[in-house]
């Protein structure tokens, strides 16, 4: 338990990860809830892979996380940008709504 | 990581693991803590704001495993940029968020069933793998030792050479968010007096200015 190794990193991430997963379905009709837990997501993949970079002393991995940053951050603006135009064509924003595209 | 620690020489190693082991629970509680309030807020500027104490806790995570570039970045990156663009969205949208929360408690029951399969799912993983023999061979980049260089200065000297081209299509993708966000929601609003310069240059004299007779003491 005192001795800190990669599995107690592993663990943490995997329940940011199912914490993430879970709020997508907890919160089906908010948007903004849904990218945030997309967000715990790309956190809880970047201690992974941090984790895995510092225990087999390979630098590489702490770059893969850079990049998941950094398409995070992408994905976060675009999201948020589509749900700026949503909100103002439709004055609302509950997921259960969008199917406009639906025949 | 055994031995003594290069930056703290003068602290034991039964004290260090256990300042570290401290630290760690701390930094993982606090974070998962955070993670559950934001999926459960009632209000989504509380959400916001625990996820940004979920980053401040993970970046603690990452200083804690010496990956110090990376917990900056996603202090900086995370918290000053994308946990202030959702603050800003979530607070200019008039949304009536008790409506969006209708349903919360119907979603749960499916919601924690999926949770849990996955959360085993993963536990089962955890338990079952080994990593490869000689792992050592298979490293792609040798971490440098803390010794000889700082985490920041072995990143950059590989980041600008070898990865350069994920480098530049990484900052290639962000143009491409940033132009795709500008134009999403640029608009322009009828009824607003706006200066257009081309208009303005482009104007010429036959169509702006008109000459008249006008015969004297009649006005106009």
């Amino acid at each position: 338990m005192i001795e800190i190794g990669l599995s107690h990193y592993l663990t943490v991430a995997a329940i940011l990860f199912t914490l993430g997963v879970f709020g997508i379905f907890l919160n089906r009709k908010n948007v903004i809830i849904i990218l945030m837990s997309i967000e715990l997501i790309l956190l809880s993949v970047n201690i992974n892979l941090v984790a895995f970079s510092v225990h087999l002393n390979d630098l590489v991995g702490q770059i893969f996380a850079l990049l998941v940053l950094a398409i995070a951050a992408a994905e976060a603006a675009i999201g948020l940008a589509v749900i700026v135009v949503y909100f103002r064509n439709r004055g609302s924003i509950a997921v259960e709504d969008i199917n406009l595209m639906k025949g | 990581m055994p031995g003594v620690c290069p930056r703290m020489p003068h602290i034991g190693e039964t004290r260090r693991m256990i300042l570290q082991a401290i630290s760690f629970y701390a930094f993982a509680a606090i974070t998962i803590a955070a993670g559950v309030m934001v999926i459960s807020a009632r209000n989504p500027v509380h959400s916001v704001l625990f996820l940004i104490l979920a980053f401040f806790n993970a970046a603690g995570l990452f200083v804690l495993l010496g990956a110090e570039f990376i917990a900056m970045i996603l202090v900086i990156v995370y918290v000053g940029a994308v946990a202030v663009l959702f603050l800003f969205v979530v607070m200019m949208l008039d949304i009536n968020f008790v409506e969006l929360r209708q349903g919360f408690l119907q979603y749960l029951p499916i919601g924690a069933l999926i949770g849990l399969v996955l959360l085993v799912e993963l536990v089962f993983i955890l338990g079952s793998w080994v990593i490869a023999a000689d792992p050592a061979s298979r490293i792609a980049l040798p971490t440098p030792a803390i010794t000889d260089t700082t985490n920041t200065h072995a990143i950059g000297q590989v980041l600008y050479t070898d990865y350069i081209y994920l480098f530049q299509v990484a900052g290639l993708v962000l143009l491409v968010a940033m132009i795709g966000a500008i134009v999403l929601t640029l608009r322009s609003r009828e009824g607003v007096k706006r200066q257009r310069i081309s208009t303005q240059v482009s104007r010429t004299r036959e169509e702006s200015i008109e000459i008249r007779d006008i015969k004297t003491g009649s006005g106009v």
